[in-house]
């Protein structure tokens, strides 16, 4: 017996193993075709046959790791062809964010991301504590602030805003140039696609959904044999957790600069009960997940990408827990410590966005958009059996 | 004291098996299932399947159109020439209508054609997942309602007599052993994992094929019954098998292994010399086609040869082709005679007959045998080719049952206690013939009325 081998693409590019694994994988699957209603992976892997390298990096960041072609999988180990599309993705996908990150050199924290996201978030989470203790005077920081503008006597608003912009303002800009030069490569030579505008709507559907998570409709195989739905509420609770939070920050920010009320706000305010719902929607999420991930069935996952996964699911838990804490004991005198820890850990967060697995958002919402533009001319191969 | 005997007893595990086994438990059955494969290979041969063939009078989200039990019927008896029992053909056509209900109501799914999950066809309904994600369903659902399952069991004896207690002697993961039912569900499949056995019937060139599906599935049951007087159904020798990848694993390759394309090029034997018509068939039969010309040659080996422009046409295959510059050198690395490679090909152009633009429309005059459709020149270097193989699916011969499952005798009257579904008996119903989706049909048609006979005693 021969191992299959996949069509020749480029034989320029320097193959690595990854990508011949994975070029070996959706290959099988693209005769094979089983899996073509278990997500959108399978019916775009169709539509490029050829699977070249930007071909393979499209499918990968699809691939919403739900782990049911796994379980659907003729040709998982012990069969010869020993397929497991999960895992070979997982793999493509962790390589995939290096190659696009920017500027090349960080390229190397996302090598070891759960190593690197871990000691940068503690190194923050301490650090910002640390100079609070070095700076502000014991006096200030451990009396009990009731009045407004409590939060900026411990540290300057300014100050606090200046860091968090800068911080964020690169990491966004970063995930911006690795994200504009991954749309250009998925896009050159790929299969006839509608405009953005159109796919807009369908891809948004399958994005704010999780529509990819469903297995089909029977749910993802999140922990074994039996699918469910566990995977996919988890995550549109940490998703939109996040995003509450973030509304809640935007509309303080609001409030500071055009109605200069400023913060602490009142619990019944809107910034408050935004970010209390977000953040304990945050913290179900993201410590339902790590719990999922910890009694998941190992044979899908690539363990190595399993550090970069804890990592970015602790690292969010830890800025949402330190954020309930914080609201919970404002009035106390620990209020300015924990003031000071709750922005390490979100300054630890915006330092990590383009080097932690959080990228992974930025690439599949792109992926998904491709694939919604592809969709539409896909000619219908209604096949009738005699 | 050996073990309470279980009401009923089901071999297999295959998709017959599990319908078998859930009808019987249903029923109020206590029920035991056991699989020669490992759990990881459970599933039988439906682990590489994926569509059932459905009578529907109306149009309905699995399907479009309508497909009604007479036009079931009809096709069913094109398909097994004389050789299937009326009476469990109507009952095949007729009990396909409830399935799909059936099936999801014990969590299986279907893919829906209006969710853009494609392919769909009129007369049969895909599985979302394909057949192993059907059948981890059904292992679910037996779970679940309490059959006991055993993997990695081999029952290496069933004996053709009714008894109250039937023992039968396996083979498991602890050693040998006995196995106690008041009734036995017989769901073992056919033959075709064993080579010799269907040498023996008399299946030409069956030491040298392929076998696409499970290892286990080699019908020991199956030939024993025969032996001992079970009335036979069929035709011995005959098997469903479509071309493969010569060099596709000798076992499971399942559905990636087949190669098309052949009205795209020539196909020649081991010998260099073209043996059909290569443009004959090209619905989807030529799969089944294909298989039966292959097994006929010598060594039951053939070539596909494609020019460039061909390989172009061809679909896509798992496996990539032997390619060479001239058909010379393509001829010499398949270890043609030399020059019968280039005789073959230099024949067929001086026969070819131009058709315009639509390719189907060139054919040749003059040659033996004819290249009926898609003779286009076989010109443009390099040159390709794919070594073909028969990959065996499965039997033509197989259990005569009655309507009710029971196993038939040949010199008395049916078993009360032996009961047999799925590929095992599917020749009583298909006779030596096919019909796409009409196996997985078959198995669960039968399975559900084996396992709920059995279970009402
Ligand atoms: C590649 C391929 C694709 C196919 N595609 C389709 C399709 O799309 N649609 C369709 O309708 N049909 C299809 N078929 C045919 C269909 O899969 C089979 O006919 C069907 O699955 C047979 O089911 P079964 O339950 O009768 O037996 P099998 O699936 O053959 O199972 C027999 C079971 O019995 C067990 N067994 C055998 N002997 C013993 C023993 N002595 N003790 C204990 N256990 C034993 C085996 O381990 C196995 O589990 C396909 C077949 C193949 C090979
Ligand atoms: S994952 Fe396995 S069963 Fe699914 S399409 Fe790929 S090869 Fe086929
Ligand atoms: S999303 Fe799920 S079904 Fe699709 S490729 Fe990834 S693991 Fe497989």
């Amino acid at each position: 017996m021969t191992q299959p081998k996949a069509p020749n693409a480029t034989e320029t590019e320097t193959e690595t193993q990854t990508d011949a694994e994975t070029r070996r994988t959706l290959h099988l699957c693209n005769i094979c075709g089983f899996c073509t209603g278990l997500c959108a992976v399978f019916r775009s892997a169709e539509r490029r046959p050829a699977l070249t390298q930007a071909d393979l990096d499209h499918l990968a960041h699809l691939c919403h790791n739900c782990r049911a072609c796994w379980y659907a999988c003729q040709y998982a180990p012990p069969h010869a062809f020993a397929i497991n599309v999960p895992a070979t993705l997982a793999r493509h996908r962790a390589r995939s964010y290096r190659r696009y990150a920017w500027p090349r050199p960080l390229a190397g924290l996302l090598a070891r991301s759960g190593t690197a996201t871990t000691a940068v978030a503690l190194f923050t989470t301490l650090l910002v504590p640390l100079l609070t203790l070095l700076w502000v005077p014991g006096e200030v920081l451990f009396a009990a602030h009731r009045a407004e503008g409590a939060f900026y006597q411990v540290i300057p608003w300014g100050l606090m805003s200046a860091v968090a912009g800068l911080t964020l303002g690169f990491s966004l800009l970063a995930v911006a140039v690795g994200l504009a030069r991954y749309w250009r490569d998925i896009g050159r030579g790929g299969p006839p696609a509608v405009s953005v505008w159109r796919a807009l709507p369908a891809a948004a559907r399958d994005l704010f959904t999780l529509r990819n998570l469903e297995g089909g409709g029977g749910g993802c195989n999140d922990r074994g044999e039996r699918p469910g739905h566990a995977r996919r509420r988890l995550h549109h609770a940490l998703f939109y957790g996040f995003l509450l939070c973030l509304a809640a920050t935007t509309v303080a920010a609001g409030y500071h600069h055009f109605l200069h009320w400023q913060a602490p706000y009142p619990f019944f305010s809107l910034p408050t009960l935004l970010g209390t719902v977000g953040g304990l929607s945050m913290v179900t999420g993201a410590a339902g997940l790590i719990r999922l991930k910890r009694g998941a069935d190992p044979a899908p996952t690539a363990a190595e990408t399993l550090p970069a996964d804890y990592a970015l699911l602790g690292l969010l838990l830890a800025t949402a827990a330190t954020g309930l804490l914080l609201l919970a004991l404002r009035q106390t005198p620990a209020m300015g410590l924990l003031l000071a820890l709750h922005l390490g850990t979100v300054l630890g967060f915006f330092v990590m966005i383009p080097y932690s697995k959080f990228v992974h958002g930025a690439y599949r919402a792109a992926s998904l958009l491709r694939a919604a533009m592809e969709r539409p001319t896909d000619r219908p191969t209604g096949l009738d059996l005699t | 004291m050996p073990p309470e005997p279980y009401d009923v007893l089901v071999i297999g595990g295959g998709l017959a098996a599990l319908c078998a086994a859930l009808a019987a438990r249903e029923a109020g059955a206590s029920a035991l299932l056991v699989d020669r494969a490992p759990k990881a290979l459970r599933g039988g041969n439906a682990r590489h399947s994926r569509n059932l063939r459905i009578a529907h009078d109306a149009p309905s989200p699995l399907f479009p159109g309508q497909y009604g039990v007479e036009e079931f019927i009809a096709d069913l008896e094109t398909a097994h020439g004389g050789h299937g029992d009326p009476e469990l053909v109507r009952i095949l056509a007729q009990g396909s209508a409830e399935l799909p209900g059936w099936l999801q109501a014990r969590g299986v799914r279907f893919q829906l054609p209006e969710r853009g999950a494609l392919p769909w066809s009129r007369k049969t309904a895909f599985f979302l997942g394909g057949g192993r994600t059907l059948m981890n369903a059904l292992y679910a659902a037996a779970e679940d309602r309490g059959v006991a399952i055993r993997y990695d069991t081999h029952v290496t004896h069933l004996e053709l007599e009714d008894a109250r207690v039937h023992t039968l002697p396996c083979r498991g993961p602890e050693g040998e052993g006995l196995l106690r039912a008041r009734r036995v569900v017989c769901c073992s499949g056919g033959y075709q994992a064993d080579r010799r056995a269907l040498a023996a019937a008399g299946c030409p060139g069956a030491l040298h094929y392929i076998n696409r599906g499970s290892p286990h599935v080699t019908g020991d049951l199956l030939l024993q019954l025969l032996d001992q007087g079970a009335a036979p159904s069929g035709v011995p020798g005959t098997c469903h098998r479509v071309a493969v990848h010569a060099c596709s694993p000798p076992e499971d390759g399942g559905i990636v292994t087949r190669v098309d394309g052949m009205p795209w090029g020539l196909v020649v034997d081991t010998q260099g010399r073209r043996f059909q018509d290569e443009g004959e068939v090209i619905t989807p039969r030529r799969y089944s086609a294909w298989g039966r010309w292959v097994s006929d040659t010598p060594g039951a080996r053939a070539h596909l040869i494609l020019d460039d422009a061909g390989l172009r046409r061809a679909p896509p295959s798992l496996y990539p082709p032997l390619t060479a510059q001239t058909l010379e050198d393509l001829g010499r690395r398949l270890q043609l005679p030399p020059g019968a490679l280039e005789r073959t090909v230099q024949r067929y152009h001086a026969a070819r007959v131009d058709g315009g633009d639509d390719p189907l429309a060139h054919y040749t005059t003059g040659l033996t045998p004819p290249k009926s459709h898609c003779a286009l020149p076989l010109e443009r270097p390099p040159f390709h080719a794919w070594t073909l193989a028969p990959g065996v699916t499965f039997t033509g011969h197989g259990l005569a049952v009655d309507p009710r499952g029971r196993i038939r005798r040949r010199h008395a009257p049916p078993c009360q206690t032996l009961y047999a579904a799925g590929m095992i008996m599917s020749p009583a119903v298909l006779g030596p013939g096919y019909v796409a989706g009409a196996a997985l049909t078959l198995c669960a048609v039968f399975g559900r009325i084996a396992g709920e006979a059995a279970a009402r005693g």
